[in-house]
């Protein structure tokens, strides 16, 4: 479909920008100008060029939140992709059950984000937690507010339980478009389970899939709330990762500087793989038709 | 290759149908010859994909049994019948290539690779697929990829039959033909029992040795494309198959002859007589194709009003009223029609009764 | 049996879904003290005190009325302003474009934490502060971006021999517009509706910043409450059951074109 030529089109486009102007480029701005400068208070403020680039570059608790992010986002990826798609495979087809389903796995992806975090401190709790007390009573000495690993654990459990079911609605959606003819040749050639979904739904869902993975490490990659609550970056630094040790630097220290500058950092990163989501988007959508 | 029975099977989707108009399929008995090539005809709706799905195994019949050569395979999945089936749109498996989805039905059975390349070799050369065999299926045009699937049904020298559900849907007009000359030549080579649903009747009538007619559910002829032209077994039938259909017009008996709006037309010897004892509804019949018109009066001419003139090409198609009924008569290109008045000549040979829908025979 | 085996696992996974959920249930019903004294499965003394504090204490339920009301204006916002721009995205070419709506979704990857600052001067400089619209506004940052590009994929499978039919037959653009093309689209409408409401509803680190008293939305004045009385348990618990609801309310209403949405993969 050939779209037609017609730069008056962008009258249409100008409400958008002006709002996303609004909330994006000045801020920006205010960021890039906050991280050339040493800034003591209002009217007190020094031209320091890329020192505090340098200096957070070369910051080993920007290094440590950096992995520990990579090593978290990394950890999503390899237990909700697998786990979500064997889900939506159980998923029922046909009947009530498709909606009682929809309903239920749709819940805690509108919860609050702090609220997960309340949810999972009562839930694991070693006093009065169902799991805290259930785990402690199978004398495994569990406290995330202590132990570094832990507090991993939980945070992972709450992760996989918030957003698991987002990459089962995304896998339920494309397995739900594979036309019934695909499965009905598949019984005639005699495909086992497993080749069926080797050889039909696995392929066929490579688009909701790539999705899938490119949000889940965009959005892991941008967490924040949830730890923040049930951990506060702790026990030591354990938890931080990169949006709570910017907070923590931006509204905890007031290093305006720095943390300017980390921030420009972390965006170009984002930028970095907003981009390939973007291309790996555009593969998809053209390879498919 | 087998011959299918059909005993007293029906099929509903409603887990406890209630009446008759519940199910997809009415109890019916059929038998598919070996080897035959038969078309299963009908419009949208009337049960022809139940009755493919029930022959594959992809659907288990509400009651009855279906028989393979003797063997009972009401309760075999598709795989154990040895089945072929196409489907409306293309089924291929994307990420394999060409060659590994013909062997795909050989491999799940774990024949040899040896003796699965030979036989995809064998009917790719057949299909003309060979220069094709190396790359990926997904790339391939919408009729080859019909002949995938055709394909992954003839590698397997076990097959039974081969069932097509509506497979040139998708194919342009030339391709149309070209795949359904290969689907002609293939039925010669193998001599496989062959099930083409369409509801489009050139198809039926161009591909099949035997068309069998669905109406709502029910099977209402069986028969070569000859006899469902010169003798439909029933009005819907009469009117589905030709373009037009027949004419249908509510009639009176009069001895020998029927009576529409006053005008007496002889029949055939003893039509009239089996007519009268059959009783019911009463409505003759005849094909636009077999219906004279003549410009100025002659022996046995109906006087007739034309209505409408239309020239298509090789013939004109002529709409006329006979008192209060409206009739189409095909007459060959060089025939002059002109003017209001027409007589109309209906040959006894050619004059259909059906009573309550059904043909007197 | 294969499949009944698939049901059990998928039975049990729901069950684990929801425990957290009924756990938290569990003790919004009981008592501070009830909490840290017994431990149970169920609430020995169930109780709605924790709830009746929360719709009579009105420190507690304006926290519920601010977050309806910017979550209310920012999908009304993004709805009016991406409407215009997904159907130019769809329909036209235009220098730039491309690059518009790849700068667009960006935005939709940005981390609010980079934001903060700033966002908090420049609706200072506005006097913004601790009004609804600046939420509402700020929360615009993620869901304009996402709203054109869910309402562009929608547009998109309109086919736009519908467009030049409504031309020729004289209708003017805003008329076309309104009486033809958005009702074509509403199933597009509803889902982009629903994931800006939820957006907007789930975030927390703009609302809470941006807002000390007359606009603070539900979940900071329990981030707040928790600090200062001392971590009452039932209070926190019922606070969050409640937060649960406007959510569970939205899906039940959307939850047949929830699927939809999704199979755009437009999220």
């Amino acid at each position: 479909m050939e779209k037609t030529p017609n730069n008056k089109a962008w009258l249409l486009v100008i409400p958008v920008f002006v709002i996303v102007a609004f909330s994006a480029i000045i801020p920006l701005m205010t960021v890039v100008n906050y991280s050339v400068q040493d800034i003591f208070g209002p009217g007190e403020r020094y031209f320091v060029g890329v020192e505090w680039f340098k200096e957070t570059l070369s910051d080993r608790r920007l290094h440590d939140a950096l992995w520990r992010q990579f090593l978290f986002s990394g950890l999503v990826l390899l237990i909700e992709i697998p786990l979500g798609v064997m889900i939506a495979l159980a998923m029922p087809k046909r009947g009530w059950g498709v909606s009682v389903s929809l309903v239920l796995l749709a819940l805690p992806l509108l919860i609050p984000w702090n609220v997960i975090g309340t949810i999972w401190i009562i839930f694991t709790r070693p006093d009065i937690g169902l799991f805290g007390v259930a785990i402690n009573g199978l004398g495994i000495d569990f406290d995330h507010t202590a132990s570094p690993l832990d507090a991993w654990v939980t945070v992972m459990l709450m992760e996989v339980w918030h957003w698991t079911p987002l990459v089962v609605l995304l896998a339920y959606a494309g397995l739900q478009a594979i036309p019934e003819a695909y499965f009905q040749a598949a019984r005639i050639d005699g495909a086992s389970a497993w080749a069926t979904f080797r050889y039909i739904q696995l392929p066929k869902m490579r688009g909701v899939l790539t999705i899938a993975v490119l949000l889940r490490f965009m959005d892991s990659f941008l967490i924040y709330a949830e730890p923040f609550v049930l951990t506060g970056g702790g026990p030591g630094n354990s938890t931080t990762f990169l949006s709570i040790h910017l907070v923590k630097l931006a509204v905890g220290q007031f290093d305006l500087g720095p943390a300017a500058a980390f921030s420009i950092i972390y965006f170009l990163i984002v930028l970095l793989f907003s981009w390939m989501f973007y291309q790996a988007l555009q593969r998809v959508g053209t390879g498919e038709k | 290759m087998a011959q299918i029975d059909l005993k007293d099977l029906a099929h509903s989707y409603a887990s406890r149908p209630q009446s008759d108009a519940d199910y997809a399929l009415k109890r019916l008995d059929m038998i598919w010859q070996d080897s035959g090539a038969y078309a299963l005809l009908g419009p949208s709706g009337c049960g022809k994909t139940t009755m493919l799905n029930i022959i594959s195994g992809l659907l288990r019949p509400s009651q009855g049994r279906v028989v393979f050569d003797g063997r009972d395979v009401t309760d075999l999945s598709p795989q154990d019948r040895n089945i072929a089936q196409v489907f409306q749109f293309p089924v291929i498996y994307d990420t394999m290539t060409v060659f590994d989805n013909l062997a795909f039905p050989l491999r799940n059975r774990g024949v040899n690779e040896g003796e699965a390349r030979k036989r995809v070799e064998e009917v790719a050369e057949m299909l003309e697929l060979s220069d094709d065999l190396r790359r990926r299926a997904a790339g391939l045009t919408a009729d080859a990829k019909q002949k995938i699937s055709l394909g992954r049904g003839l590698v397997r020298s076990d097959v039974a039959a081969i069932l097509f559900d509506e497979p040139l849907t998708v194919i342009n007009p030339h391709m149309k033909w070209l795949l359904r000359r290969k689907l002609k030549q293939v039925h010669e080579q193998f001599q496989i029992t062959l099930i083409y649903v369409t509801h489009d009747q050139n198809e039926a009538l161009t591909f099949a040795e035997q068309v069998v007619v669905m109406h709502e559910g029910q099977v209402v002829q069986t028969g070569t494309p000859q006899e469902l032209f010169e003798k439909p077994a029933h009005t819907f039938v009469a009117y589905f198959i030709g373009s037009p259909g027949m004419n249908l017009l509510p009639c009176r008996l009069d001895g020998g002859a029927v009576v529409i709006d006053g005008e007496h037309i002889a029949l055939a010897d003893g039509l009239g007589a089996r007519a009268e004892r059959a009783g019911g509804e009463l409505q003759l019949g005849i094909r636009p194709e077999f219906l004279k018109l003549h410009a100025t009066q002659v022996e046995q001419g109906i006087p007739v009003r034309v209505k409408l003139v239309e020239d298509l090409g090789n013939y004109k198609m002529v709409t006329v009223r006979l008192g209060e009924r409206t009739l189409q008569a095909k007459v060959p290109e060089d025939e002059e029609v002109g003017g209001e008045q027409a007589w109309l000549v209906f040959p006894p040979e050619w004059l259909r009764l059906y009573v309550d829908g059904h043909l007197v025979e | 049996m294969p499949v009944r085996k698939r049901t059990l696992a998928l039975i049990a996974y729901f069950i684990l879904l929801l425990l957290p959920i009924y756990w938290m249930f569990n003790m919004s019903l009981q008592t501070n003290a009830d909490i840290l004294g017994e431990f149970s499965l169920v609430p020995t003394d169930p109780t709605l005190t924790n709830y009746i504090k929360i719709f009579t204490d009105e420190a507690w339920y304006s926290g519920y009325i601010n977050s309806i009301i910017y979550v209310s204006i920012n999908t009304a916002v993004s709805l009016l302003t991406a409407l215009p721009a997904a159907y130019a995205f769809s329909r036209y070419r235009f220098i730039g474009d491309k690059h518009m709506f790849f700068w667009l979704l960006t935005n939709r990857m940005a981390p609010p934490a980079v934001f903060l600052l700033p966002f908090f001067q420049l609706y200072s400089t506005f006097g913004l502060i601790d009004t609804h619209i600046a939420v509402a506004i700020s929360h615009c940052l993620f869901n304009v971006p996402l709203a054109v590009w869910i309402l562009e994929g929608f547009m998109s499978s309109v086919p736009r021999e519908i467009d030049e039919m409504a031309y020729i037959d004289g209708y003017s653009y805003p008329r076309f517009f309104l009486t033809v093309f958005v009702p074509l689209i509403r199933t597009g409408i509803g889902v982009t509706a629903f994931f800006c409401f939820m957006f907007s509803w789930v975030e927390l680190l703009l609302a809470r910043t941006l807002t000390t008293t007359d606009a603070k939305p539900i979940a900071a004045t329990m981030t707040r409450t928790v600090s200062a009385t001392g971590l009452d348990w039932g209070l926190l618990a019922a606070a969050g059951i409640l937060t649960i609801v406007p959510g569970a309310l939205v899906i039940w209403f959307v939850r047949n074109y929830m699927a939809k949405g999704f199979a755009l993969g437009r999220v």
